[in-house]
């Protein structure tokens, strides 16, 4: 009872924040979950009014409060939208934060975070050890969103499919990669993300031929470790802000302009998100702000930064569709959207259709997927009809988890639709 | 003892929520009022369904609350006890028809009014009602409030578009009224009586409603006033030269600086009244008409007048209106939106005496709203945390609705009475005017359990 009295007493600490929601609904025609479930727990004003019942201790149970809490998306189309305000995502962060606190973190996900993320060696080692034994448990399909089944890991993650994964990471590739800048072009740090350095590798491919074609140096350390937003958003802070030290440590030692992202939740993470905690980190807290304050999404690098002309050249026969998907953190968070269409349509093998609902979330919302697999594939698989509506062969993201939900629900129908990071489609262009 | 099973039976258990998690998210709405958890909420999926529920509730005596999205700013849709049931109907939300040919459609409560619209128009029709909270609002809701919006004064009002209703009584046995043909004396107008009778009739399960055609061309212009008599001449000058816009808005001094604080798009911080003002209709009529408009603003001693030259420079101008309640929600924790309604005429009255009121109680207050039919929207902006704030603003609020009755003005022009504006109904209409309400709710409604404390409460 004393530990729901300092439960209580931490939420309280909200209060200035939530007392600004007034009760209009707004939150019920964007939130993806609601639109599902049409359950006002799930939408942002009835987990407001939980979170502000179990501050005063209106309600006894904290963890049917979480349990609401935990399905969200955290995709921020609630705080886009609200007329009074309302910022639902920091809420929602400290509230599963707080309760983390209170009633601890899931066991499995506190042995990823702390033992994995946080700790990037031994993060690498455990991929490599089970390299040899991937061909065994995942079967790749030959399919166009290159995914592979995992027969023998149903019981642990379904009928999902998975990204095929490459032969080698990023950092075991290139170890520590250092391209310096030609003469008057900035230096970028690439941030390539734990999708973009172990999954995606061919994002991040993409990505250095960019910067390489245009004279900008880039740096990739080797040993960066996860952005943090998994165990922030699952409510661990302790592990976040490890995982915090160890890069802003690797980071702050390098001479850099801009430090780049393609993945938007690290860029938002990177920007906002450090920044935020390392203030309670005193020996952070100037380096994060200064890294912070670089971040930058390379759609918004290219076409703000570069202020590379895309002007797609004309050709006569353009061999395929393609269409892109809005994520929630590149979109809602960051307000990126021209930059990347600008990108899609630099590249005159595709024609460019739009999407029915582009802006709308894809479902994944990283652990989200993971825990809440039943409503994560209903959502995706509306995102999945309105790809497929709109004739496209290929489908453009600015996110690699993005890339990962569309891909398993493509797959799981047998669509014969690719899935492409924006930066992939525009580096084609280049010579 | 709940017959919490019995509900299950009906609807499915997924559909019947009985946790106090649960239930706590189905204690409030969109009005100021303490929220008040029920006992079960439940989610019918068909007609069917919620003819049952509604038996079975009868059955035990169990107090209802019908509710759509609960965007309610009245109370309406706040149980009334904590032994009530909530009833959602956001699960019946199929629209079943929208005929081309004898224009109109038929829908479930739980469709949500701006996508019956967007489907409307989808097929080049017209469903005009729009009230703010379109959004997410239930066009359930929408009828059992009559709610409004800013087309009222050329297109009407919800009740405008109703033209026949099904809806269960309080035995869960089906009334039907009303038809698909435009004209329909079959009985007792069943339907105009379920119009705005918030809930506490019976439960509407299907609507018919009338649709038009879309207009061709519409023509948006702004227009600064240094005094609020000189918009309200304005605003009497167009109506009597015959025009009727389609949407007439308003926003005074404080709205005004409010929404150039949030978005900062050049509106004159120094203007006493903004009218925002869109005609439509044939585009050789639109052009007439906003010549006419233009013509009596200048007459009228406005100071500034932008016309909107595209789609673009349109969309500019109503973005100004669409920021005024954010703009204002955002200045204070608490906002208490009112909708006393005054003859057009006495618009100008009204902004002094919300002035007055404002001074008087030392309390913020901004006001927008649809200038062409007197509906205003006078917010108090406060922190409903603070005691003695509130109590000043409950104050204000009486003295607010004394003051619109005296201008022979009413209550609510679009929010309803609910809860919060019981008090007031009698002192608006009459004794026996709430007696004769009382007599019709017990006739259709012996055992009281259809919102049984809102409005004329049994």
């Amino acid at each position: 009872m004393d530990n729901l009295r300092q439960l209580a007493a931490e939420l309280s600490k909200l209060d200035d924040k939530l007392v600004k929601c007034m009760r209009c609904g707004t939150c019920q025609s964007v939130c993806p979950i609601f639109a599902e479930t049409v359950k006002e727990s799930d939408v942002a004003r009835g987990k407001l009014a939980l979170l502000s019942n179990l501050a005063s201790e209106i309600i006894d149970d904290p963890q049917a409060v979480r349990e609401r809490l935990d399905r969200c998306l955290l995709c921020g189309s609630c705080q886009d939208a609200c007329p009074s305000g309302v910022k639902t995502l920091d809420i929602f962060m400290k509230a599963r934060e707080i309760s983390a606190r209170y009633l601890g973190l899931n066991p499995v996900k506190k042995l990823i975070f702390r033992a994995m993320l946080c700790n990037p060696r031994a993060f690498n080692f455990a991929l490599r050890a089970a390299r040899p034994f991937q061909k065994l448990f995942m079967r790749a399909q030959q399919n166009a969103p290159r995914t592979a089944k995992v027969p023998l890991a149903k019981f642990a993650i379904g009928d999902r499919r998975l990204p095929v994964m490459p032969e080698a990471s990023i950092h075991e590739k290139y170890g520590d990669l250092d391209v310096p800048a030609k003469p008057g072009k900035p230096k970028v740090l690439f941030f390539p993300g734990c999708m973009g350095d172990k999954v995606y590798t061919n994002v991040t491919e993409a990505c250095i031929k960019i910067f390489k074609h245009f004279g900008v140096g880039v740096r990739i350390p080797g040993n960066l470790a996860c952005c943090g937003i998994p165990a922030l958003a699952s409510g661990d802070a302790e592990g976040f802000k490890t995982m915090l030290a160890h890069d802003v440590d690797i980071i702050k030692k390098i001479d850099f302009d801009y430090i780049v992202t393609a993945c938007s939740s690290c860029t938002e993470t990177i920007g906002e998100l450090w920044p935020k905690y390392a203030s309670e980190m005193p020996e952070y807290s100037a380096a994060a702000k200064d890294i912070g304050k670089k971040a930058i999404d390379i759609n918004a690098f290219i076409v703000d930064v570069l202020k590379v002309d895309t002007l797609p050249k004309e050709k006569l026969q353009k061999t395929s569709k393609i269409t892109y998907h809005d994520s929630c953190h590149l979109l809602k968070s960051l307000g990126i959207s021209s930059q990347p269409r600008k990108l899609v349509k630099a590249n005159s093998d595709y024609e460019f259709v739009e999407m029915d609902e582009a802006d709308k979330c894809c479902g994944c919302g990283g652990s989200f997927t993971l825990t809440h697999y039943d409503i994560s594939r209903k959502i995706g698989q509306r995102k999945r009809d309105n790809i497929v509506k709109s004739g496209a062969k290929t489908v453009a993201c600015g996110c690699p988890a993005c890339m990962m939900q569309i891909s398993n629900l493509l797959a799981l129908n047998g669509d014969d639709v690719k899935v492409r990071h924006v930066a992939e489609i525009f580096a084609e262009t280049l010579e | 003892m709940l017959p919490t099973k019995d509900f299950e039976k009906i609807v499915g258990r997924g559909n019947v929520l009985a946790s106090v998690a649960d239930r706590q998210t189905y204690a409030y709405d969109s009005a100021v009022l303490d929220p008040v958890t029920p006992a079960l909420v439940v989610c019918p999926e068909t007609s069917g369904q919620l003819g049952g529920v509604i038996a079975l509730c009868y059955k035990h005596g169990l107090p209802m609350t019908v509710r759509g999205s609960g965007t309610n700013l009245s109370g309406g849709t706040v149980p009334d006890s904590t032994d009530s049931v909530v009833i959602s109907t956001q699960k019946l939300n199929r629209i079943l028809e929208i005929n081309e040919a004898d224009l109109y459609a038929v829908v479930e409560p739980g469709v949500v009014t701006a996508k019956f619209a967007g489907a409307v128009s989808q097929k080049n029709l017209f469903y005009p009602p729009d009230p703010g909270s379109q959004a997410v609002s239930t066009i359930g809701g929408n009828i059992a409030e009559n709610a409004g919006g800013l087309r009222g004064l050329k297109y009407g009002v919800t009740k405008d578009y109703v033209m026949g209703l099904e809806f269960f009584d309080s035995k869960g046995d089906i009334v039907k009224s009303g038809s698909r043909t435009v004209k329909c004396v079959t009985g007792y107008n069943l339907s105009g009586l379920m119009v705005a009778s918030e809930g506490t009739l019976g439960v509407i399960s299907k609507a018919i409603l009338k649709l038009i055609p879309p207009p061709k061309a519409s023509k948006a212009m702004t227009a600064v006033f240094d005094d609020v008599q000189k918009a309200a001449d304005a605003v009497a000058g167009i109506i009597a030269a015959h025009i009727l816009p389609c949407t007439l808005e308003f926003m005074d001094n404080v709205t005004i600086n409010m929404v150039e604080d949030d978005v900062k798009i050049g509106l004159p911080r120094d203007a006493q009244a903004m009218l925002l003002i869109e005609v439509d209709g044939h585009p050789a009529q639109v052009e007439d008409d906003a010549a006419t408009v233009e013509a009596q603003l200048k007459k009228n001693g406005a100071s500034g007048i932008f016309v909107a030259r595209d789609a673009e420079e349109k969309n500019k101008i109503w973005e100004a209106r669409r920021k005024a309640l954010p703009a204002l929600a955002r200045r204070r924790p608490t906002i208490v939106l009112e909708d006393a309604t005054v003859p057009r005429s006495k618009i100008p009255a009204m902004i002094g005496a919300i002035n007055e009121i404002a001074a008087k109680y030392e309390l913020l207050v901004g006001t927008f709203g649809h200038a062409g039919d007197g509906n205003l929207h006078p917010s108090i902006l406060c922190d409903r945390r603070d005691k003695e704030e509130f109590s000043r603003v409950e104050n204000a609020i009486d003295e607010l609705f004394r003051r619109t009755i005296e201008m022979g003005g009413t209550l609510s022009g679009e929010h309803g009475i609910g809860t919060a504006k019981a008090k007031w109904l009698e002192l608006e209409t009459s004794k026996a005017t709430t007696e004769y309400s009382r007599l019709v709710r017990r006739a259709v409604d012996p055992k009281g359990l259809f919102n049984p404390s809102k409005m004329a409460a049994i």
